[in-house]
C-alpha cells in the first residue's frame, strides 16, 4: 500500500489489485483470477483460460492455447507429401475426413492434378458425413455444457451411425487417411450407398428431436440469446469463418466461394443467422446440418461412374491388385510411398470449408518429394483468439456458452 | 434405578423407531443414487450401472466401499477444522429433519398402538425449515474452508440460492399451515382427509407450485444446480473433497431431496391418504367404488411411500430435460417471480380463511 494517495496497480502471483487512494480501514477491491483449464471440464480439451472476475462477472479473459502443441507444421517438412495425410488427421480429431481432402486439395492444386469425376464427389460425400459428424458433436458438447445432457447422448448416438458408415468405407472411425493425392485409397463398398441412403431418411428426423428439446426451451433460449454477440463487421476483422461467422449474417462459404470437390455441381444454401450472439450460431449449425443431409442426397443420386484414381501416372498410387502383379506398379508404388515424386516448385494456399471454418494449408515447396514449409491456419486458433471480446462483461456461465459456440477442437488450434 | 419396564418402553418407543428411521434413510440415499443413474440411463438410451450385481444392484454396495477406502485428502492450504466439520453439518442437519416427518398414522402392531414418527412436533414444518437453513452453512464452511476458488464461487452461488429460493419456499409452507390451521405435520396430514390442499382453488396449486420449483433449488438440482454446475466449476463446492467426506456431501443431497419430496407429499398430496377417484362425484357407481376400495385397502404407510418416490422421480426427469440456469436468471426468479406470487397467494389464503371459505 501506499500512503502518498495515488492509485497501484500491482500484479501479484497473477492476481491483479487496484489500491486507488488506500488506507488501512478501508476495503481493498481485488479481482478474483481462476484459471479455467487446461484440466477443465468444459474447455473442449487442453484449453487454458485464465479468467478475471469482479464478483460472478467477467472482467478480462486470457486464453493460453499450447498444451496439446506437437509441432505438427515442423514434423511435416520431413515427411513426403502422401505421407503427411495421416499426421492431417491428428489436426482436428473429429472431422479427420475434413482435414485429408483439404491437404489434398491443396497439394492438387501446386502439382495441377486433375481428379476424376467420382472421387471428386465421393470425396464431397464423405466429407458431408464428416461434416454431420463434427456439427453433432458439437451440439452435443455445447448443450452438455449448458446442462442440457441428455442431448449429448443422443447426439453421440446418431454420431455412431455415420462413424460406422465411415467404417465401411475406410475401415477406420475417426482417423481415417482415406482421401489420396489424385484420388481415394479405395472405392466404395457396394452396399454403403444404400445404407448411406437409409441414413438420409433417419437423420432429419432425429433432428428435429434435438431441435425440439432444445430450440423450444425457455431455459435454452435465455442462456443463449443475446450472449457473445459479434456484429458482421467484428467477425471479419477478427477473422471468424465457417459457422461462427455465418451467425453474424456474412455469407460466406468457402464451398461457394471458392468450390473444391464438387461443390459447385449440387445444389445447397448457405444459412446464415442475423444476431452473431450464441442462439444464431447453433440456429446456422442447426440448418447447416440441414443442409449436409441435402448435399448428401444428390450425391448418392449424382454420383457417376469410373476411376477414383487420377490418370496422371506420376502421382497415381497403383492399387494393390496391380501391385502384386506387375514389376512397374510395384516399382512405382514403392517409389511413391517412400519418397514420392518431385513436385513443382513455388507456393499455393488452398483453403477449404472444414465444420470448424476456413482450414487453409499454405504449401512452400522446393521442388522435392518433401514440401519445404507448411502452415496451416486452423479455424480453432482464430476462433479462440475472438474469446476475450466474446465473453467480456458476461458471466461465468456465458465463458462456457462461448467456448461451445465458437466450436473448438485443440488438436487443431495448438497443432 | 429405572425398572425393566421403563427400559422396555423406551426402547419400543424411541429405539426402534430410530434404528428403522435410519437404516430406511441410509438404505433410500444409497438406492437412490442407482436409481438417479438407472433413470437418467434409460431417458438417455443408455443401460447405467450393469456389472455389479443384477442390473446394478449392488453398485451402491460397490460405491460405498469406495469411498470408505479411498485417501481422504485435506488440501494443505485448507483450514482443517472447518474443512472436517463441513459435511457432518451438511449430514446431521439433513438426518435431523427426517425426525419430525410422520410415516403414517398411528399403526397397531403386536397389540401395541406404534407412532410412525420419532417426535411428534407441533411445530414440525418450522423445525425441518431451520434445520435446512443450518444445512446451508455446511455448503458455505466447505466453499471456503476447501481454499480453492471454484469451491468458493460453489460456495457462494449455494448461500445466495438456498437463502432466497428459502423465503418462496417459507410462503408457500406458511399457505399450507394457514390452509391446516396448524405447523404440526401429523395435523396437517389429517386436515386433508376431505381435500388434498392441491386442490383446494385457487391457492393450493399455486403454492404447490412454488413449493416444488423452491424444493428443486433447495436442493441444488437441475436446473438450479449451479453449485456443483460441472461444467462451469468442476464440482463447486466439494471440489477439493474426497473419499468419505466426499461421499457425505453426495449422500446428504439425496437425503435433502428424500426430505423436500417427503414434505412436499406431505403438505399438498394428503401423505399417506389414499388416492381415490372421485369420490364424491362417482363414488357410488360400481366398478369405481371397487378400485376405490381397493386403493383404500393399501397400507398408508405405502401411499407416502410412493408418492416420495414420484416427487424423486420427477427431479430425475426434470434433470435429464432442462438445461441449466446462468446465475443472475436464478435470483431474478426467486425475487422478480416467486417472491411476489408467493406473497399474494399468502394474501389470498388469509383473505379465504378468514371468510371461512376454506
Amino acid at each position: 500500500m501506499t500512503d502518498d494517495g495515488y492509485s497501484l496497480t500491482s500484479s501479484i502471483y497473477g492476481e491483479k489489485m487496484s489500491l486507488t487512494n488506500a488506507t488501512e480501514k478501508e476495503i481493498v477491491q481485488k479481482e478474483m483470477t481462476i484459471n479455467m483449464g487446461p484440466q477443465h471440464p468444459a474447455t473442449h480439451g487442453v484449453l487454458r483460460l485464465v479468467v478475471d472476475l469482479q464478483g460472478e462477472t467477467v472482467v478480462g479473459i486470457d486464453p493460453r492455447p499450447g498444451y496439446l502443441h506437437r509441432g505438427i507444421e515442423k514434423w511435416m517438412e520431413s515427411r513426403t507429401y502422401h505421407q503427411i495425410i495421416p499426421i492431417t488427421d491428428r489436426l482436428e480429431y473429429i472431422t479427420c475426413m475434413n482435414n485429408n481432402l483439404g491437404w489434398v486439395v491443396a497439394v492438387e492444386k501446386l502439382a495441377g492434378i486433375v481428379v476424376p469425376e467420382r472421387a471428386q464427389f465421393i470425396r464431397m460425400l464423405m466429407a458431408e458425413l464428416t461434416r454431420l459428424s463434427g456439427h453433432l458433436v458439437w451440439l452435443g458438447t455445447h448443450a452438455l455444457d449448458i446442462g442440457a445432457m441428455t442431448v449429448c447422448m443422443y447426439t453421440l448416438r446418431e454420431r455412431e451411425l455415420i462413424l460406422d458408415l465411415t467404417e465401411t468405407v475406410t475401415g477406420a472411425r475417426q482417423t481415417v487417411s482415406y482421401v489420396r493425392i489424385g484420388g481415394l485409397r479405395n472405392d466404395v463398398p457396394r452396399d454403403f450407398l444404400d445404407k448411406c441412403r437409409e441414413f438420409t431418411e433417419i437423420f432429419p428426423k432425429k433432428l428435429e428431436d434435438y431441435d425440439t428439446l432444445i430450440r423450444q426451451n425457455r431455459i435454452w433460449l435465455k442462456r443463449t440469446k443475446g450472449i457473445g454477440k459479434f456484429s458482421a463487421e467484428d467477425a471479419i476483422n477478427y477473422g471468424l469463418t465457417g459457422a461462427t461467422l455465418r451467425g453474424s449474417g456474412v455469407n460466406y462459404d468457402l464451398r461457394k466461394v471458392e468450390p473444391y470437390a464438387a461443390y459447385d455441381k449440387v445444389e445447397f444454401d448457405v444459412p446464415l443467422g442475423t444476431e452473431g450472439d450464441v442462439y444464431a450460431r447453433y440456429i446456422v449449425r442447426i440448418n447447416e446440418m440441414r443442409q449436409s443431409v441435402r448435399i448428401i442426397k444428390q450425391c448418392l443420386d449424382m454420383l457417376p461412374e469410373g476411376p477414383i484414381m487420377t490418370a496422371d501416372p506420376r502421382y497415381a498410387v497403383p492399387d494393390k491388385a496391380t501391385v502384386m502383379t506387375n514389376m512397374e506398379a510395384l516399382a512405382h508404388q514403392f517409389v511413391l510411398m517412400s519418397k514420392w515424386v518431385n513436385m513443382p516448385k513455388g507456393e499455393v494456399y488452398v483453403a477449404t470449408e472444414a465444420p470448424k471454418g476456413e482450414l487453409g494449408f499454405f504449401i512452400v515447396s522446393d521442388g522435392s518429394g518433401r514440401p519445404y514449409r507448411v502452415k496451416i491456419r486452423a479455424p480453432s486458433f482464430v476462433h479462440v483468439g475472438a474469446l476475450p471480446k466474446m465473453v467480456t462483461g458476461h458471466m461465468v456461465s456465458d465463458v462456457i456458452a462461448c467456448i461451445g459456440t465458437i466450436d473448438i477442437v485443440l488438436g487443431e488450434c495448438d497443432r | 434405578m429405572p425398572d425393566m419396564q421403563q427400559i422396555i418402553n423406551f426402547i419400543i418407543t424411541i429405539g426402534i423407531p430410530v434404528v428403522v428411521l435410519l437404516s430406511f434413510i441410509l438404505a433410500n440415499a444409497m438406492y437412490l443414487q442407482l436409481m438417479e443413474r438407472k433413470v437418467l440411463a434409460h431417458m438417455q438410451s443408455r443401460l447405467g450401472p450393469m456389472r455389479t450385481g443384477w442390473h446394478g444392484l449392488l453398485q451402491p454396495v460397490a460405491d460405498a466401499v469406495k469411498f470408505m477406502f479411498k485417501e481422504d485428502i485435506i488440501p494443505a492450504k485448507a483450514d482443517k477444522w472447518v474443512f472436517s466439520l463441513a459435511p457432518l453439518i451438511f449430514l446431521v442437519m439433513a438426518f435431523g429433519a427426517f425426525v419430525a416427518i410422520p410415516f403414517g398414522p398411528d399403526t397397531v402392531i403386536f397389540g401395541r398402538t406404534v407412532h410412525l414418527w420419532v417426535s411428534n412436533l407441533n411445530i414440525g414444518v418450522l423445525y425441518i425449515v431451520a434445520l435446512a437453513g443450518i444445512g446451508t452453512y455446511g455448503v458455505i464452511m466447505a466453499g471456503w474452508a476447501s481454499n480453492n476458488k471454484y469451491s468458493l464461487m460453489g460456495g457462494f452461488r449455494s448461500a445466495a440460492q438456498m437463502i432466497s429460493y428459502e423465503i418462496p419456499m417459507a410462503f408457500a409452507i406458511v399457505t399450507v399451515a394457514l390452509m391446516a390451521g396448524s405447523l404440526n405435520l401429523t395435523e396437517i396430514v389429517q386436515a386433508q382427509s376431505q381435500k388434498w390442499f392441491i386442490i383446494v382453488f385457487p391457492v393450493g396449486p399455486v403454492a404447490f407450485f412454488l413449493y416444488l420449483i423452491a424444493g428443486v433449488a433447495e436442493t441444488n438440482r437441475a436446473p438450479f444446480d449451479l453449485p456443483e454446475a460441472e461444467s462451469e466449476l468442476v464440482a463447486g463446492y466439494f471440489t477439493e473433497y474426497s473419499g468419505i467426506r466426499f461421499g457425505i456431501f453426495y449422500m446428504a443431497e439425496y437425503m435433502n431431496m428424500m426430505i423436500v419430496s417427503l414434505l412436499a407429499s406431505i403438505m399438498f398430496l394428503g401423505g399417506w391418504m389414499p388416492v381415490q377417484i372421485f369420490p364424491k362425484l362417482l363414488g357410488g357407481i360400481p366398478p369405481i367404488s371397487w378400485i376405490n376400495t381397493a386403493l383404500a385397502a393399501i397400507p398408508p404407510t405405502l401411499w407416502l411411500l410412493a408418492k416420495l418416490y414420484f416427487f424423486i422421480f420427477f427431479y430425475m426427469w426434470i434433470r435429464a430435460t432442462l438445461p441449466r440456469y446462468r446465475y443472475d436468471q436464478l435470483m431474478t426468479i426467486a425475487w422478480k417471480i416467486l417472491l411476489p406470487i408467493s406473497l399474494g397467494t399468502l394474501l389470498v389464503a388469509a383473505f379465504m380463511k378468514q371468510a371461512g371459505w376454506m
